[in-house]
């Protein structure tokens, strides 16, 4: 009982500092588990996210760029390929599905994609298609939308509103087209990159006022489905190897997985500026209470006079640094919950990948006990001090 | 057997000028349990550093202090702490009081290195010297007089066998000063604790049976005898 009484009356005499202190540790651990689990999420969830599909056929060019474009939805379109592709790939034995796409414009910034109906019957997620939860699928041929949930929330836009596509896959008010599309349904949350899409008939992006004409008997890329994945393997010989007018991006994973490799080291520099952060953290817990001993003197030597070992007092001033810690970790949580729900909007609302920030993760557990024992170890060296405070100097006054 | 038994007790420290000076310098001194007795000395005579001496908290040079049938000089500091907690208490002239604590958690600290902390004891111990409506008040929150009770409560908390008194009524008023000093001798008698008080106060030492001069000590060895102008 005596310990926790020394630490919390410490704790409590000293508590502009103590609140200042913890609140450095909150914002140093809250840094650190974010910075973890955004990471780590991120790259699950990148290289786990498919919407669906195995493999990407597209124009020439780089596989990151056809799988960014083409699945998440980012990028710019590598280049366009022929209907007949198309028509190719999707009578293939080992495909299960095709799905072509075409893109091209955009409402407010929203991607407006044209593919078939066969959009609703692809699996996102096992047993999990593209489920229209309010209104009806579009028709092929008519000018028709479904919208992501995502993107329908944001543009506020509901079944039976009308909208006018702008050109380019940026926006620019100045690029309106003339045709109304609209709104015949909305799609229930899939957590993938599609939420954030308006989804309208292949023809309306083909046949588009304005559009080159060229792009009528074109698409943009073609999404596949395979029967088997590793029947992959004969489609990427065929198309990368012996031809060299596609791409076939597959794995898909493997691909986005590439992209993580290459921007590693950003990785390891925010581990880096965390764990300096969580070591001035802890430093300012050291600084703190050793500034405060001159203060202290005089209890310590109080309490050493009714009889407090001095390994005692060494102990309180260890586990007060850790208190402070305990303290700072148990606000870092709300500190963490903070900016992992900042960052988890901002991914959600630039690629439709959705990061979880309740996900168990072991840095939840490793953070808080590393910073609490770090702290504790920092308060080794005024707990030395303390131990050291000659008790007949500091009774003072002396007759 | 004498509670306390001292003998060629030395104690000096280093001056700045690299010479040494001898603050005390004890070839004998005994003190009988439960008795009281008054040490008399002017400040800088080295009262505080002979009670140190006596309750551990400073080591001496050479000499033997035995304490209950047991030789501190022997004993390493933590069994030093160990001893102080368990068999002495102690009552300062400034208080000493932890600032931070209320006057029955004060009392409670006293007993909690030592026998463990007993809240009945701590309460009734504060009932003794009146402060059983300021269990809770903060040092702050009490007058000089009040705070020098919660000292003197916090003194007999381990039930100690021994209570050393340094300059007790210092820093008190002359009716606060008459009165706590009544209120240690009475709560010492009735603890079955000795007294060993230090004061250069003529008014305090007066009411002592038994006074002795540290001037004394430190050139004879004798015990504690009677004062030559007590009836």
């Amino acid at each position: 009982m005596t310990l926790p009484l020394i630490v919390a009356k410490s704790l409590r005499q000293h508590l502009l500092s103590t609140v200042v202190t913890a609140a450095s540790i909150a914002l140093a651990g809250g840094l650190l588990m974010a910075v973890w689990v955004v990471k780590t999420q991120s790259n699950d969830a990148f290289t786990k996210q498919n919407a669906g599909f195995d493999a990407v056929l597209g124009a020439r060019s780089a596989k990151l760029q056809l799988v960014l474009n083409a699945i998440f939805h980012l990028e710019a379109s590598p280049g366009n390929l022929p209907w007949t592709d198309y028509e190719d790939i999707a009578k293939s034995a080992a495909v299960a599905l095709a799905l072509p796409i075409a893109v091209g414009d955009n409402y407010h910034g929203y991607r407006l994609v044209g593919t078939t109906t066969n959009l609703f019957a692809v699996e996102h997620a096992p047993g999990r298609k593209y489920r229209v939860a309010e209104g009806e699928p579009f028709a092929a041929g008519y000018m028709e939308a479904v919208l992501g949930s995502f993107a329908a929330r944001q543009l506020k836009l509901k079944v039976g509103d009308k909208f006018q596509p702008y050109h380019g896959l940026n926006f620019d008010p100045n690029q309106q087209h003339e045709e109304q599309y609209v709104v015949t349904g909305i799609l229930e949350p899939s957590n993938t990159p599609a939420d954030r899409v308006i989804w309208i008939p292949l023809e309306g992006v083909q046949h588009m006022k304005g559009h080159d004409a060229k792009a009528a008997t074109e698409i943009s890329a073609v999404l596949v489905k395979l029967k088997n994945p590793i029947a992959g393997r004969g489609l990427e010989l065929m198309y990368n190897k012996q031809g060299n007018r596609l791409t076939f991006a597959w794995p898909i994973a493997q691909v986005v997985a590439e992209l993580f490799g290459k921007i590693a080291w950003f990785d390891k520099v925010l581990e880096l500026v965390a764990w300096l952060v969580a070591a001035v953290a802890t430093g300012s817990v050291l600084a703190s209470i050793y500034n405060s001993m001159n203060e202290r003197r005089r209890d310590i030597a109080i309490l050493r006079a009714l009889g407090a070992r001095a390994h005692t007092i060494f102990l309180a001033v260890v586990l007060e640094c850790a208190a402070i810690a305990v303290l700072g970790m148990v606000a870092a949580f709300a500190v963490y919950l903070g900016i992992t729900g900042v960052a988890a909007g901002i991914i959600r609302a630039e690629t439709g990948v959705v990061l979880n920030a309740f996900a168990w993760h072991p840095i939840l557990a490793w953070a808080p006990a590393a910073m609490i024992g770090l702290s504790a170890l920092a308060g080794v060296i005024p707990a030395v001090k303390a131990y050291r405070t000659n008790v007949a100097e500091n009774l003072v006054p002396v007759s | 057997m004498p509670l306390l038994e001292i003998s060629h007790l030395k104690k000096s420290y280093a001056t700045p000028e690299g010479g040494v000076h001898v603050v005390v310098d004890v070839p004998e001194f005994k003190l009988d349990p439960q008795v009281q007795v008054a040490l008399s000395g002017e400040s800088g005579s080295g009262k505080t550093t002979f009670l140190n001496l006596i309750a551990g908290i400073l080591a001496p040079d050479t000499g033997s202090i035995k304490l209950n049938g047991l030789e501190l000089g022997g004993l390493h500091e933590s069994s030093r702490d160990r001893v102080r907690a368990t068999t002495i208490g102690y009552i300062f002239q400034t208080f000493n009081l932890l600032q931070g604590y209320t006057a029955l958690e004060n009392v409670l600290l006293g007993m909690s290195f030592g026998p463990g902390a007993d809240r009945e004891f701590a309460k009734s111990l504060l009932q003794r010297v009146g402060l059983d409506g300021k269990l809770n008040h903060l040092p702050r929150q009490l007058s000089t007089g009040q705070q020098q009770r919660v000292a003197v409560a916090r003194a007999l908390a381990n039930r100690p066998k021994l209570v050393l008194a340094d300059e007790p009524t210092g820093n008190l008023d002359h009716t606060n000063a008459g009165e706590s000093l009544k209120l240690i001798r009475e709560a010492c008698r009735e603890n079955g604790a000795a007294l060993l008080l230090v004061s250069h106060d003529r008014e305090v030492l007066g009411q002592f049976e038994l006074v002795q001069e540290l001037g004394k000590l430190n050139r004879a060895a004798r015990e504690c005898a009677p004062r030559p102008n007590s009836k």
